[in-house]
């Protein structure tokens, strides 16, 4: 800010001399200077919670598909108990439909309100490769560049390895999702993976002072350079420049199939992680399941001006839909993360601390952690432990 | 054998040598003859030795990869397997127009015996020609990476119970090497999907399948993002598991297989994907069965071409000095004699080696034991010689 400010007062003093050689210095230097330094988003707490009306918060709900209406449900259900200052706009997105037109008004209305809660929205093969995934979609257009995923080892479930605590930073926008695809020949089709210095400039300044806010210590990038030269060897390339720029934190590459070795064998090792998009989705499954499964972990999509919040695996769950055996601890914790971005800290940890407490210490749980209990159980232990801390009380 | 089996059987063949067919009912008599006539002059060497020694061509390869080759061919002496082995090196010379190619007498030496072993080899920086690997890949085109993944009863990992192939298709995908920088700092990788590789792996995935008595087979594909490219892929599974209807045929898209593979490996059998997710698949399961120095792997050819190898690198730290393991060659041979039909010898190795290791005696240093190479090999030798 310091630099921005000095520019101004500069083309302050020479303003006289306007007409002159000089011009405006502010034109010249300006728009570089505004364009990284409006980048403050970091976990978003910077920019001031929008949409709020009359001490209370609208957010976008998106349902989706499979077990996303169910879960939310539960959401609604849990902040209705709580008396949560939030209201939630439902947008339907119906992914049988060819047309654009159901996603653009769940678009618009995400740029109204500036935060949503969402299911997975199922895409269709047998629609034409022109209908691209709804999901890619929602986040492209709203430039939603960071996918930020923290797998930690909860001491109420039982997994193969203990002890692990990665925060995965994904590039969200570019790289294998570009979804540019093209038959030139009948028989071959060539699918174009593009990286871009700005997108991977960015996605490295977010993972590093992702990193310095929350005190971490080293971060890896994930890559396939020795075989993608260009494309990945940009990629490591801007993040080796940005690490410059933080002393205090180690910097380490890796490449993504030894990652996945290693990540099956000593996942302790790790610390922050950040990776362009296709590996992302590897890296990040293969952590969620190391960790305890789909439905443990909690997933954010960051950008500019908007956050989105769903489960960190992004799944449908159609097989489960509707048989009251899913597990609602990602997406309360996701609602968690939104509240939290909404500067509601106070509610945010009562609720987490509420379903933590379910998961760690009453132990109940869903059948995926190979427990007995439905959604609803569940839910309402999580309302009771809520009940039992005393609600929060408003200041009138 | 029947007369449909007969036609479909010299249909296969004639796909394999290149012809293509339209229509699959009508094969004139005079093409049905021209093929028998072929087939009479070709005698292709059969799978099932039943007599007389094979020939394998082995590459040892640099760093420690002359150590573990003769701790193979020890260890094959010891069990009188009918294998003879016919030593080549394969650094890249350079032919004329400039070319890069593997030396020709290794070349001749692997066409006529279409079966090779093959250690590690280093990968030159900045020597100026392309990776080893690369080389042999092309040159005999190898289009299938086969990985069985199972678990070694005396080497303790996180992941018991693994037993799992995956199958990998190593000539295209995002592995094509086609790059280009279309403005300053924009980079664009174009991943190569064609209908002929994904047919010829898909296949290739089925009669494995069928071969080695799998119960099913999961293609492993990305299309609700790459809807074109792997959606061609995936076609042409589906078009294999048609002609295969004994062996079972599911989808999985690739982060659910992540998913579920490190929550529960034993619910997959056998896995075909493309290159990249081949690629990183295939060291996921490595990894869930204690890493690289305890994989085989093998890579398929056309022209019934085979080329086993292992997988780690060179070691050159530790190279001369009588300490690598040989496991990884080892399996990686054994499954080479069950390619050649040798399954008797290939189970007595096998079981010679896993004995070895549940026993923890003599065991090399990244098992975890603290015995040399030699040492690790004579006790295997003794094994085998024990059970004759």
């Amino acid at each position: 800010m310091a630099s921005h400010s000095a520019v101004l007062s500069m083309s302050r003093l020479l303003s006289p001399f306007r007409g002159g050689l000089l011009g405006n210095p502010t034109k010249v230097f300006g728009t570089t200077l505004t364009s990284h330094r409006n980048k403050t988003l970091l976990t978003g707490d910077n920019i001031p919670p929008p949409a709020k009306y009359g001490g209370r918060h609208t957010v976008t709900l998106i349902p989706g598909d499979g077990i996303g209406p169910e879960l939310l449900n539960h959401v609604r259900e849990v902040f209705r108990f709580s008396c949560v200052p939030v209201d939630f706009e439902v947008v339907h997105v119906n992914s049988a439909l060819e047309t654009d037109s159901d996603m653009d008004n769940a678009i618009t209305a995400i740029r109204r309100n500036g935060v949503a809660l969402k299911g997975n929205i199922e895409t269709k093969h047998t629609l034409p490769p022109s209908v691209k995934s709804r999901n890619n979609v929602l986040r492209t257009s709203l430039d939603l560049y960071a996918n930020v995923m923290h797998c930690q080892s909860l001491p109420g479930v039982q997994t193969r390895h203990k002890n692990i605590d990665i925060i995965i930073i994904r590039e969200n926008t570019e790289g294998e999702y570009s979804s540019l695809e093209h038959e030139s020949v009948s028989g071959v089709v060539e699918c174009l993976k593009i990286i871009t210095r700005n997108n991977s400039l960015r996605i490295a300044d977010y993972a590093f002072r992702l990193a310095r806010e929350k005190g971490r210590r080293r971060v890896t990038a994930v890559h396939k350079a020795n075989i993608m030269k260009l494309g990945d060897g940009l990629f490591l390339q801007c993040c080796r420049e940005v690490a410059s720029g933080y002393p205090e934190i180690t910097f380490d590459s890796m490449i993504v199939d030894n990652t996945t070795m290693q990540l099956v064998s000593k996942p302790q090792q790790f610390d922050v992680m950040v990776m362009p998009n296709l590996y992302g989705n590897v890296v990040s499954n293969v952590c969620a399941g190391l960790v305890g499964g789909p439905g443990l972990v909690p997933g954010a999509n960051y950008g500019q001006a908007y956050a989105v919040f769903e489960t960190a695996t992004r799944n449908t769950g159609k097989s489960i839909a509707d048989k009251n055996i899913a597990n609602p601890t990602a997406m309360l914790l996701a609602s968690c993360m939104m509240l939290d971005h909404l500067q509601l800290y106070d509610y945010a940890s009562l609720i987490r601390n509420a379903v933590l407490t379910t998961m760690n210490e009453t132990r109940l749980h869903t059948a995926d952690l190979g427990g007995q209990g439905t959604t609803s159980e569940v839910v309402q232990s999580i309302m009771r432990i809520i009940q039992s801390k005393g609600q929060l009380i408003s200041e009138f | 054998m029947a007369g449909k089996a007969w036609r479909s059987a010299i249909q296969n063949l004639l796909r394999q040598w290149g012809f293509s067919f339209n229509d699959m009912e009508k094969t004139k008599a005079q093409e049905l003859s021209q093929v028998v006539g072929v087939m009479m002059r070709e005698s292709p060497q059969p799978r099932t030795f039943i007599r007389g020694m094979q020939t394998v061509t082995l590459i040892p390869g640099d760093g420690i990869g002359p150590e573990i080759s003769s701790s193979v061919m020890k260890i094959f002496e010891a069990s009188k397997a009918p294998i003879q082995w016919e030593e080549r090196n394969v650094t890249a010379i350079q032919g004329p127009g400039g070319k890069w190619m593997i030396p020709p007498d290794a070349k001749e030496s692997m066409d006529r015996n279409k079966i090779g072993l093959k250690g590690p080899l280093k990968t030159p920086i900045a020597a100026g020609h392309p990776s080893m690997n690369l080389l042999l890949r092309k040159t005999f085109d190898l289009y299938a990476n086969v990985r069985p993944c199972v678990s070694i009863e005396g080497y303790k990992t996180p992941y018991t119970d693994v037993d799992l192939v995956t199958i990998r298709e190593n000539t295209e995908g995002e592995y094509s090497g086609i790059e280009h920088v279309i403005v300053d700092g924009v980079v664009q990788s174009i991943k190569l999907i064609t209908e002929q590789a994904s047919q010829r792996i898909a296949d290739y995935a089925f009669e494995y399948a069928r071969n080695n008595q799998r119960a099913s087979v999961t293609a492993v594909h990305k299309a609700n993002i790459m809807r074109m490219s792997d959606g061609l892929f995936l076609r042409k599974c589906r078009e294999a598991a048609e002609k295969h209807k004994d062996v079972k045929f599911t989808e999985m898209y690739l982060d659910t297989v992540c998913l579920n593979m490190v929550q529960d490996p034993t619910q997959f059998d056998v896995l075909v994907m493309p290159n990249l997710y081949g690629d990183i698949l295939s060291d996921l399961c490595a990894g869930l069965i204690g890493g690289l120095g305890v994989t085989p792997s093998g890579n398929i050819g056309a022209n019934g071409v085979a080329i086993f190898e292992s997988v780690h690198g060179t070691a050159p730290d530790i190279a001369g000095k009588d300490m690598a393991n040989p496991t990884a060659l080892l399996l990686s041979a054994v499954m080479m004699l069950r390619h050649m039909g040798l399954h008797g010898h290939a189970k007595k190795i096998e079981t010679a080696c896993f004995d070895t290791i549940r026993d923890k005696k003599v065991l090399t240093k990244d098992l975890g034991g603290n015995s040399k190479c030699s040492e690790f090999t004579n006790a295997i030798c003794q094994r085998v010689q024990d059970m004759e």
